[in-house]
């Protein structure tokens, strides 16, 4: 299990680890693949993609049923997955991961079992200019159910958040405040703290989108004290399907189920039926029981290389890449919050970017273009779309240029 | 320009390049047919009017924002149709929708100035892009005045 990339060294081997993630060597139109498109997934390292092989080889049955050894081993790697998430997440309790198919399946639990019970007509939801879809849609729906209002924080053109429009737009009717960590379209990291500091000064939970800050930074949610924290398993080298909830076991505790089905109670009869205990009552029906050992080892491995080191070597590439975009002309890049996580994101005058991702596609580079799910973002930019090239610990130096490069093409052909 | 492949410059040939900087029948039309054309994927948003006379379109034009590949085969289409009979244009539209669809190795129906499109047919994700304005201009026959989506 241990990563070749742990070696103690003062900074981040890459090279070593590199070597863990085998999709690196693949060949793309017959060049090396330059992959920066880690904000939509990230690669697998072998230890994560050997760990799934051997559930299934040595250990595969059903959890919590079985009174067989098989059932035994497995129920003994999901509860051990769950303990590696707490242990990852720095939370007191292992009832408070609660093991869904990630940070959209996660948001949606809160805002149809939180919301269900804790939202009501007139009452008002607190979001911010930045969020993904999936921290605005579920939101919009329990407000179109409970006649509830949508409120937005806004940002400044940097892409960093106005605090004290956020302070001031929050209520007595504010019922939740909805924010994302990292923002996936700009790279931004929100000052998480200083958010659930207000919000909590005002007796608001804060539930928060951590899907593209896990990878890249160390989260401490006891540190942060918000009230629910979200992540993906894919996005931080685990498998897709299985994600966490995070939350304070008060207020999972007297939050109604999200699903109904097996697992998820204590006893069942045709006239009442008694939920589980935490955290299984939001854990309806067989869990992504691979998954989450999957994901498990994916966190011991960034556990193993440490997440400082990552930061660092992400925030360095940054620096790098935004020093070498900035001179590449008709480039401007969105999002250049002074405090920004592994998101170099752009437009270029007079090209598309779905023109730039074809063109730097055939040069072997991995980008994302479009509304990255950030469609009133993309409004508040001004733009229909952007470029993002997004970076993980694999990243080399020697990548941005290669992507600098692949822009040169862009602006033979364009310009 | 070495674009280090011949299938990217099979799909950004001259004549696409120089519909998407300067696109022809780029205006709006009052009393026109219209409709709107939506690729979530990327953003693309293309707007069609059509003027009908007797089932003959009579001009065609275009707004909108969008990649290259959309916006040019806007520009080409809203040229070629102008003249056509409603059926004539039902027509091409399928010739044309075989001729980015077909696989690369088959042969394929000259259409004339239409046929630098073809280059599309080696990147299926761009398809779309190049059918949009038809799906568009379709829908602006038909006259519905609902957005158009490529999903």
């Amino acid at each position: 299990m241990t990563p070749t990339a742990s070696r103690s060294r003062p900074a981040l081997d890459v090279q070593a680890v590199r070597a863990d993630f085998p999709i690196l060597g693949e060949p793309i139109h017959g060049k090396p693949l330059v992959y920066l498109d880690n904000a939509a997934t990230t690669q697998k390292p072998q230890q994560v993609i050997d760990r799934i092989a051997r559930f299934y080889q040595h250990e595969n049955a059903n959890v919590h049923r079985g009174v067989h050894l098989l059932s035994e081993r497995a129920t003994d790697a999901y509860e051990r997955a769950r303990e590696t998430v707490r242990r990852f997440l720095h939370a007191s309790d292992r009832q408070e991961i609660v093991f869904v198919r990630g940070t959209t399946e996660a948001i949606n639990l809160v805002a149809h079992s939180y919301g269900r019970s804790g939202v009501g007509a007139g009452d008002e939801v607190l979001v911010t200019t930045m969020e993904h879809h999936s921290n605005i849609v579920p939101w919009q729906i329990l407000c179109e159910e409970k006649g509830a209002h949508l409120r937005v924080a806004p940002m400044t053109d940097e892409g960093e958040l106005r605090l004290d429009e956020l302070e001031r737009l929050i209520t007595d009717r504010t019922k939740i405040v909805a924010v994302v960590h990292v923002s996936n379209a700009l790279g931004t990291v929100n000052p998480i703290d200083d958010i659930v500091r207000i919000a909590h000064s005002r007796g608001v939970p804060v539930i928060v989108d951590g899907a593209q800050a896990v990878a890249h930074m160390p989260v401490d949610v006891g540190a942060l004290d918000c009230d629910f924290y979200t992540f993906s398993g894919h996005k931080i080298f685990g498998p897709t399907g299985i994600g966490v909830l995070y939350g304070k076991a008060a207020l999972l505790d007297a939050m109604p189920p999200f699903q109904g089905g097996g697992d998820m109670i204590s006893s069942v009869s045709f006239e009442r039926t008694l939920y589980n205990v935490l955290p299984y009552k939001f854990e309806a029906g067989t869990p992504n029981i691979g998954g989450a050992i999957g994901l498990a080892a994916a966190l011991e491995y960034v556990e193993a290389v440490g997440l400082d080191k990552i930061g660092a070597h992400e925030d360095e590439l940054v620096t790098y890449g935004t020093e070498l975009l900035s001179a590449v002309p008709r480039l401007r890049l969105t999002g250049t919050a002074a405090h920004k996580a592994g998101i170099l994101a752009f437009v270029f005058e007079g090209v598309h970017p779905h023109d730039i991702g074809t063109i730097l596609d055939r040069e072997g580079v991995a980008i994302r273009t479009g509304h990255h799910c950030c469609q009133p973002l993309m409004n508040r930019l001004g733009v229909p779309a952007t470029a993002r090239a997004s970076l993980a610990l694999y990243n080399t130096r020697e990548e941005i240029d290669a992507l600098a490069r692949a822009l040169d093409k862009v602006r033979e052909v364009f310009v | 320009m070495n674009l280090g492949g011949s299938d990217l410059q099979d799909l950004y040939q001259e004549v696409i390049l120089d519909h998407n900087k300067r696109p022809r029948n780029f205006h709006a039309m009052d009393d026109a047919h219209k409709a709107e054309g939506y690729n979530p994927l990327c953003g693309d948003r293309v707007t069609v009017y059509l003027r009908v006379e007797n089932g003959r379109i009579v001009d065609a034009s275009f707004q909108g924002s969008g990649c290259a590949i959309s916006k040019a085969s806007a520009s080409l289409m809203t040229d070629s149709v102008k003249g056509k009979t409603l059926e004539e244009v039902e027509e091409l539209f399928a010739r044309f929708h075989a001729m980015i669809t077909r696989a690369p190795d088959e042969p394929i129906e000259d259409l004339g100035k239409l046929s630098v499109l073809a280059g599309v047919r080696q990147f299926p994700v761009r398809v779309k892009c190049a059918s949009l304005p038809w799906h568009t201009l379709k829908s602006a026959v038909d006259s519905r005045d609902d957005v158009v989506s490529t999903e």
